[in-house]
C-alpha cells in the first residue's frame, strides 16, 4: 500500500428528511462500506442537509423540527452530522449551490467554528481531525472530496423536465461526484447510459446495490403516524419520541403546501421553455 | 360489552440469530392489526429463541442469542424474552412451546383475577374473557407447514386450531395461498390473522450475519447494543457460520422417527 494515495471523502445527503428514517441512515453506512471497499477512499464525514421550508413540498413540516429529528437520529453515529445551513435559507437553494457551500466549508474548516452547526463539540473535533490528518502526507493539506449521496430516484429525477438545471447536473456530477444507492429492480446503469450528461461523467458516479430490500420511505412513516400506527424500529426511538412529544404528523400537516407548486418547478418552468 | 376485549399474548419462535429490527417490527405490526379487529387487547409479546438442539447451520449459542434479544428489547414496554425453550436440551416442537407458555399465562391470569375478586368481593370477574396465545410469524412460516416431515399433523391442528396464528406478510398473496392449499389451515381460517406490511423491509438475520462476516456495517438494521455485544463476543465469523454444517435439522430427524403423514395429500 506504500505510495498508494487514499482519497478522503465527505458524503452529503440533501432531501426533505420529513422525517429522517433508518433507511436514510443506512444509505450512509452502505455508501461508506462501498467506497472504502474499493481501497481508494476513506470516508471521513457524512453530512445531512435538510431542505428549507421554501421547497414547498406537500406535507413538509417546519425545518427546525426536521433538523432536530435528524440531530437526534445521528447522536449515536461517530461520523454522520447534521448541517442546518440549507434549512435556514429563506428560499429554496439549488442542490448545486448546497454542494458548493459545503465544499467551501470543508476547505475552510478551521475558520467556521462559529458556524451554525448542531454537532456536539467533541464529535465535531473528532471529525475535523479526520478531515485534516490526511492518511497520505502528500494530500494532508487538501480538503476531502465531497460527493452527493442519493437514492436511485434522485438520479432518475435528473430526467424530469424543469426540476434541474442542466449546468447544475454537470457541476454536481462532473466537479464533485455522486454516490447512488439502488434497490433491486432499479436500473441506474441503464439510466446513466441513456443520459449523455451522466454518461460523460460516469466515472464520477458510484452505484451501490442494496441487496436487502429496505424501503422505509418517509411518506410511509407519515401515513402510519397519521393513522395512529406504530413506527417503532423504522426510525430511531429518540425520533419517535420527539414526534410524539410535538404531535408532528397529522392529517392537517399533510395538507401543508397542498396546492403549491414545488419551488424548483416554479423557478425553472418559465426559464427552460427553450 | 364492546369494551370486553380478549387479552392476547403474541409468541414468536425462531432462531433470532441474531434478533433484528425487523423481528421487533413484526410485533408492532401485529399488535396494531389485532387492536384494529376490535376484539383483542394485546397484553404482551414473547420472543422465544430456539435451543441449540435445533441444529441449524450457523446457529450461535443460545445464551448469546438470548442475551442479544434481551438487549434489543430493553426499550420495549411490552415484548419480553423467555428462555424456557432455549434451555431445553433437545429441540422443542412449537406446539409444545405454546402449551408451556399458555400454561404460564393462565397461571398469571388466575392470580390477577383472583386478586381482583378478593379486593372487590365480586365473583363476576370470572366471566371476563380468558386470555389467548397466538403464534406470531412471517409469511414464509406458513409455507413450512407444507414441508414434508417438518410438522406433525396434530401439531398443525393444535397451533392453528387451538391457539391461532398472526402472520405478517409483505405485499403478495403468498399467505392466502398457503392457507388455501392446506386443508388444516383452511379449516381454521378464522383463527389465522394475516397482517399486510406494505413496506418491504427484509432485514433477514441471514443478511445481517453475511454482512458481519464480511466486515460490512449493520448499523440501523439491528440495535446498537446488539452490535456492541456481537463485537465484544466476536460472534459471527466464517467459523461460526460453519457450525452444524451437514447436520440434519432436528425437527426433520426427530419427526422421521415417527410415522408422519405428509400434509394434505
Amino acid at each position: 500500500m506504500e505510495g498508494h494515495s487514499v482519497t478522503r471523502v465527505a458524503l452529503l445527503a440533501c432531501g426533505s428528511f420529513n422525517p429522517i428514517t433508518n433507511m436514510h441512515l443506512r444509505m450512509f453506512e452502505l455508501a461508506r462500506d462501498h467506497l472504502e471497499d474499493t481501497g481508494n477512499y476513506r470516508v471521513v464525514k457524512g453530512i445531512i442537509s435538510p431542505v428549507g421550508d421554501g421547497y414547498k413540498k406537500k406535507g413538509l413540516i417546519e425545518a427546525c423540527h426536521r433538523v432536530e429529528m435528524a440531530r437526534l437520529a445521528t447522536e449515536s453515529s461517530d461520523w454522520i452530522t447534521v448541517d442546518a445551513w440549507e434549512s435556514l435559507q429563506p428560499e429554496w437553494v439549488e442542490t448545486a449551490k448546497v454542494v458548493r457551500h459545503h465544499y467551501q466549508k470543508l476547505a475552510a474548516v478551521e475558520q467556521n467554528n462559529d458556524d451554525v452547526d448542531t454537532v456536539k463539540f467533541a464529535k465535531k473535533r473528532r471529525i475535523e481531525e479526520n478531515c485534516h490528518q490526511g492518511s497520505s502526507h502528500q494530500r494532508s493539506r487538501d480538503s476531502p472530496q465531497l460527493m452527493l449521496l442519493c437514492g436511485a430516484d434522485v438520479l432518475e429525477s435528473f430526467g424530469v423536465p424543469n426540476l434541474w438545471k442542466q449546468e447544475d447536473i454537470a457541476e454536481i456530477v462532473g466537479r464533485f461526484g455522486l454516490i447512488c444507492i439502488t434497490r433491486c429492480g432499479n436500473e441506474p446503469q441503464k439510466f446513466i447510459h441513456q443520459s449523455d450528461a451522466l454518461w460523460k461523467h460516469r466515472k464520477n458516479i458510484h452505484v451501490v446495490h442494496e441487496w436487502v430490500t429496505n424501503d422505509i420511505s418517509a411518506t410511509h412513516v407519515r401515513r402510519a403516524l397519521r393513522r395512529g400506527r406504530s413506527v417503532r424500529y423504522l426510525l430511531p426511538d429518540a425520533v419517535v419520541h420527539y414526534i410524539q412529544d410535538h404531535e408532528l404528523y397529522s392529517a392537517e400537516s399533510e395538507q401543508k403546501n397542498a396546492d403549491v407548486i414545488l419551488a424548483p418547478l416554479q423557478r425553472y418552468a418559465g426559464a427552460s421553455s427553450s | 360489552m364492546a369494551t370486553c376485549r380478549i387479552p392476547l399474548v403474541l409468541l414468536a419462535c425462531g432462531s433470532f440469530n441474531p434478533i433484528t429490527n425487523q423481528h421487533m417490527r413484526l410485533f408492532e405490526l401485529a399488535r396494531d392489526h389485532m387492536h384494529r379487529t376490535g376484539q383483542y387487547q394485546v397484553v404482551g409479546g414473547i420472543v422465544s429463541p430456539v435451543s441449540d438442539g435445533y441444529g441449524k447451520q450457523g446457529l450461535v449459542l443460545a445464551q448469546h442469542r438470548v442475551a442479544m434479544a434481551k438487549l434489543a428489547l430493553q426499550s420495549s414496554d411490552w415484548v419480553t424474552v423467555d428462555e424456557w425453550e432455549s434451555r431445553q436440551p433437545d429441540w422443542t416442537e412449537t406446539a409444545v412451546t405454546m402449551r408451556y407458555h399458555y400454561g404460564q399465562i393462565l397461571q398469571k391470569y388466575k392470580k390477577t383475577t383472583g386478586t381482583l375478586m378478593d379486593s372487590n368481593g365480586n365473583t363476576t370477574f370470572i366471566s371476563s374473557p380468558s386470555p389467548q396465545l397466538k403464534l406470531l410469524c412471517g409469511a414464509d412460516f406458513l409455507d413450512t407447514f407444507k414441508t414434508p416431515g417438518l410438522w406433525l399433523d396434530e401439531h398443525v391442528e393444535e397451533v392453528a386450531g387451538r391457539f391461532g396464528l398472526v402472520c405478517v406478510s409483505r405485499g403478495g398473496l403468498q399467505p392466502e395461498l398457503a392457507v388455501h392449499e392446506s386443508d388444516t389451515l383452511s379449516r381454521h381460517q378464522q383463527n389465522i390473522f394475516l397482517v399486510r406490511e406494505w413496506v418491504r423491509n427484509e432485514t433477514s438475520a441471514t443478511e445481517v450475519r453475511r454482512a458481519l462476516r464480511r466486515g460490512a456495517s449493520v448499523k440501523y438494521l439491528i440495535p446498537d447494543s446488539v452490535i456492541e455485544y456481537i463485537h465484544q463476543h466476536n460472534l459471527y465469523t466464517e467459523d461460526s457460520e460453519r457450525r452444524n454444517k451437514g447436520t440434519v435439522l432436528r425437527p426433520l430427524a426427530k419427526q422421521a422417527q415417527k410415522p408422519v403423514n405428509s400434509l394434505d395429500d
